[in-house]
């Protein structure tokens, strides 16, 4: 069997070290033009900011490939025939497939504003694009992100680290308000401002202007403001790469099509990760997921299929988690922006420093159904188990000291959290709590 | 763009970060320190250099505590250890080099010619002969260094980890136990006509506390020598089992230990160098152990000797001895353990040579409930951890797989918990049971990473 993969992205690297496990025998190739070895695309402003070297954010040391036996071509892929079964490559070469995974990743999306095409305008998603941004940003003095997605705080953070003036332009009236509720938004852009970062909120982008060498010299935007910058970051998203999908004549739609075995409309050719669309997304859930834990989930699951164990692709409870400068974010379950008529949001914030938990439940049976902790780690297997388990928030705010991830000698903010709680919703009583010792009570 | 496939195929190569103006004059401070340094060691009249020595000990310790202040106490309290790899003094450059030439050239001096600093050292006389009531010699000269770095730059790692109580406390407690029990209570000790004794260091690190001649001369001592006797017996083989159970081998290398404190402290800007390959790995393995089997052997072999039962030992124990203090005690643990802070990292002798850090280890590994948990399934394979371990163990091997980890080699600094951006790592002492288990969120699999 040969298992061809394009893409060395987590999804793509995922589905290959699965099938090497699982067929111990296959022929494993992996083609991939961005990058010889897989890297880790969300460990990428690291490398600007100095903590790492390249070296570093490669997950698998440079033997682990041809010791497992995985062929890595490092090659753009042009075509697919999926008739004959085969793969062009840019250097000529054409591959053999018997199945074959589409893994492509994204591409920055970008609205089509005025200048975009200017000297030091570009978007975030690569390593091209870092080393581009690296060298556009050496030794100037302002610039301007727009969007304030994870890229957006992303490249704020690297220019920050450089002693570059950030002006950041967030459509929305609050920050990140489709994610978000209030509280959050409010507690993050306090932050955020705190570190000198210039957030704009309800400011968009009209028109970026350039000087006569052809290099960004300022933005404007649409309440006709102009703004000097001499670097310009568009976070405004990614969207699925379908070219090579495309040139293979599969059905799309924003992403490529796939069912939940994640196959494509061509036999014997999948599609996972950021470039896959969901044909019907389980309820709650979105057709096109664009984490890296999906993409791992959906590589690890697509090689099971083709590996002669077909597995419908199933994601499990919603977690995701980020870091905005120093302060760390968690999600578990369902926190939308603005909760539902039945259900309640309890939400504690520490009055002097950056702690924010926030948990909901229904109303009718007090079972818990999200959380969102800002400045404090929670322990995912207790909350996937209180979650699946249908657990009332009572029990969960009596044991909540079993879901702290928190350091040792960290300070423990259970019992703040249970006064607040009673302050609420002073109607539900909570069991007797529990607590985190050293020795580890857990 | 996935067309582009000319320049980031090698890899990223970050341009080197240059000195804010404002880092000059603490540099400088620490530069003079240095030349008074050289000038007090060239001095022959005592007066003056003690004085030139006074001077040297003020501007470096003044220059290393503002450049921390000018590194640390202004940015926001969080973990951002910019730049690392983008400064000459960090990342193996010119400065790095000639850092680790000179630590080295210390080394080889302090051991072999340590004629060359007799100035140095009577300058220092007034200082010992307050502390110890005796007249300083090279050792009291390098302990008071020692001592020196541990404070001055635990200081600026107080700093530099002001939001965590977990490496707060770590510091404090490497601070704490280099100065009273590495540095006055052996001057004490001294003082009062007493062995000299380190009540921090045991057998197998401090290998001949526990030799046949050590014993024979401390129990001479009085009750004061009986106990050390029984403090250094007890502290390695009862307490530091029960210990490490309880805590890992954390509880001394990291909080305890001199070199670990001197590691923890002096050498924490170089705690990203170690190098987390899997031949790196191979090396650790082939070393550590073979050294921890030769102290004991040499140990075993001179207490047969001492009991009289095979005369023709001293054949065998006197060379042995030798190359095991030549070699490993100076050497190693020395020359190579601390002057190649600047280029192998800051635990080179913890990792590669120390034979208690491999006694711990194996108890650690075998016989502990501690371990380093991971969250669930959200590692991003950034290698954060991996970069701040200064153990040299690729931590988000095992995070990415969703293991916990557990090794022989971790000291539980807990700077990969700190320097993870999704707060995936956290130390732990928990239930024996389970402690291997992985994480339901990721699939293991089983193709080998060491």
């Amino acid at each position: 069997m040969h298992f061809v993969i394009i893409g060395n992205g987590i999804t793509g690297v995922t589905a290959a070290i699965t099938a090497r496990r699982l067929a111990p025998d296959a022929r494993i190739t992996l083609v991939a033009a961005e990058s010889a070895h897989h890297y880790s695309r969300p460990a990428l402003m690291y490398l600007y900011l100095g903590h790492l070297r390249y070296a570093d954010v490669k997950p698998y040391e440079d033997w682990f490939w041809a010791e497992n036996r995985l062929e890595l071509v490092h090659a753009e892929a042009t075509g697919v025939d999926t008739t004959a079964r085969t793969v062009q490559l840019t250097t000529g070469q054409a591959l053999d497939y018997d199945y074959l995974l589409l893994a492509t990743g994204s591409v920055v999306r970008t609205a089509s504003w005025p200048g975009q095409q200017l000297g030091g305008v570009q978007g975030f998603y690569g390593l091209p694009d870092l080393e581009k941004m690296s060298q556009a940003t050496q030794g100037i003095r302002q610039a301007v992100v727009v969007g304030g997605g994870l890229i957006g705080v992303e490249l704020a953070e690297m220019l920050h680290s450089r002693g570059i003036r950030v002006m950041w332009l967030v459509r929305e009236p609050r920050y990140w308000q489709s994610v978000l509720p209030p509280e959050e938004s409010a507690l993050l852009a306090a932050h955020i401002r705190s570190y000198g970062i210039d957030l704009r909120l309800a400011t968009e982008l009209r028109e970026i202007l350039g000087d006569d060498q052809g290099r960004v010299r300022a933005v404007v935007t649409t309440a006709g403001q102009e703004l000097p910058a001499e670097w310009v970051g568009l976070a405004t998203g990614v969207q699925p790469n379908l070219a090579l999908a495309r040139a293979a004549g599969l059905e799309t739609d924003l992403g490529i099509l796939v069912n939940e075995l994640l196959e494509t409309s061509a036999p014997n050719v999948y599609a996972a990760g950021d470039c896959a669309q969901h044909r019907q997304p389980a309820p709650g859930e979105v057709a096109v997921e664009q984490l890296w834990y999906t993409g791992r989930m959906q590589g690890e699951t697509v090689a099971h299929t083709i590996c002669e164990q077909p597995t419908p692709y199933r994601r499990g409870q919603w977690f995701n988690s980020a870091k905005f400068f120093a302060l760390e974010y968690q999600t578990y379950g369902r926190v939308p922006a603005q909760p539902a008529a039945d259900t309640a949001s309890f939400c504690w914030q520490h009055p002097t420093r950056k702690h924010l938990l926030r948990i909901n439940f229904r109303r009718a049976d007090h079972v818990v159904t999200g959380v969102n902790a800002l400045g404090l780690r929670q322990r995912q297997p207790v909350w996937e188990r209180w979650l699946g388990e249908q657990t009332p928030i009572g029990v969960v705010l009596a044991q909540l000291a079993v879901a702290n991830f928190d350091a040792e000698f960290s300070r423990q903010h259970e019992p703040a959290i249970r006064r607040e709680f009673a302050r609420q919703f002073p109607d539900i009583v909570l069991p007797a709590p529990r607590r985190k010792g050293l020795l580890g009570a857990w | 763009m996935m067309n582009d496939l000319s320049a980031p195929s090698l890899g990223f190569s970050p341009p080197a970060a240059a000195t804010p103006p404002g880092e000059k004059p603490v540099l400088a401070a620490v530069a003079l320190g240095l030349l008074a340094l050289v000038a007090a060691a060239a001095d022959a009249d005592a007066s003056r250099a003690r004085l030139t020595l006074y001077l040297a000990v003020a501007l470096l310790s003044g220059g290393a505590l503002g450049w921390a202040w000018l590194t640390f106490g202004r940015s926001a309290a969080d973990w951002h250890p910019h730049d690392l790899w983008r400064r000459s003094s960090t990342s193996r450059g010119a400065v790095a080099w000639a850092t680790g030439v000179a630590l080295t050239g210390f080394y080889v001096v302090l051991y072999w010619f340590p004629w060359l600093l007799e100035n140095l050292i009577r300058a220092l006389d007034p200082a010992s002969q307050w502390l110890r009531h005796r007249v300083a010699d090279q050792w009291f000269l390098y302990g008071t260094f020692y001592t020196l770095a541990v404070l001055v730059l635990g200081v600026r790692a107080l700093w530099k980890y002001r939001f965590s109580r977990y490496h707060l406390a770590r510091t404090m407690s490497v601070m704490f136990f280099q100065l009273g029990f590495g540095f006055l209570l052996p001057g004490l000790l001294l003082a009062l006509q007493r062995p000299e004794y380190y009540f921090t260091y045991f057998w197998p690190l401090k290998y001949d506390y526990l030799f046949p001649g050590t014993v024979a001369q401390l129990l001479h001592g009085g009750g004061l020598g009986v106990f050390m006797v029984f403090w250094g017996v007890v502290m390695s083989f009862v307490a530091t089992p029960v210990l490490t159970y309880f805590f890992g081998k954390r509880w001394y290398c990291a909080w305890v230990c001199g070199c670990g404190g001197l590691a923890e402290t002096a050498g924490d800007a170089y705690r990203h160098l170690s190098d987390k390959s899997r031949q790196a790995w191979r090396w650790e393995v082939r070393l550590i152990y073979p050294i921890l089997g030769l102290i004991t052997l040499l140990t075993a072999l001179l207490w047969l000797g001492a009991s009289g039962a095979v005369p023709a030992l001293g054949v065998v124990t006197g060379p042995l001895g030798q190359f095991y203090g030549f070699v490993i005690g100076s050497v190693f643990s020395g020359i190579v353990g601390v002057g190649f802070y600047p280029l192998m990292g800051s635990r080179v002798w913890c990792r590669f040579g120390c034979p208690m850090a491999a006694y711990l280890g194996l108890l650690q590994k075998h016989f502990s409930r501690f371990r380093i948990s991971t969250n669930g399934g959200q590692c991003i394979s950034c290698g954060n951890c991996s970069n701040a371990c200064e153990m040299g163990i690729d931590v988000k091997q095992y995070a990415q797989r969703g293991e916990p980890i557990v090794r022989a080699a971790c000291v539980g600094c807990g700077l990969c918990a700190t320097a993870c951006p999704r707060g995936v790592l956290n130390l732990e002492n928990g239930p024996r049971a389970g402690r291997l288990a992985g994480s339901t969120f990721i699939h293991a699999d089983s193709l080998r990473i060491l």
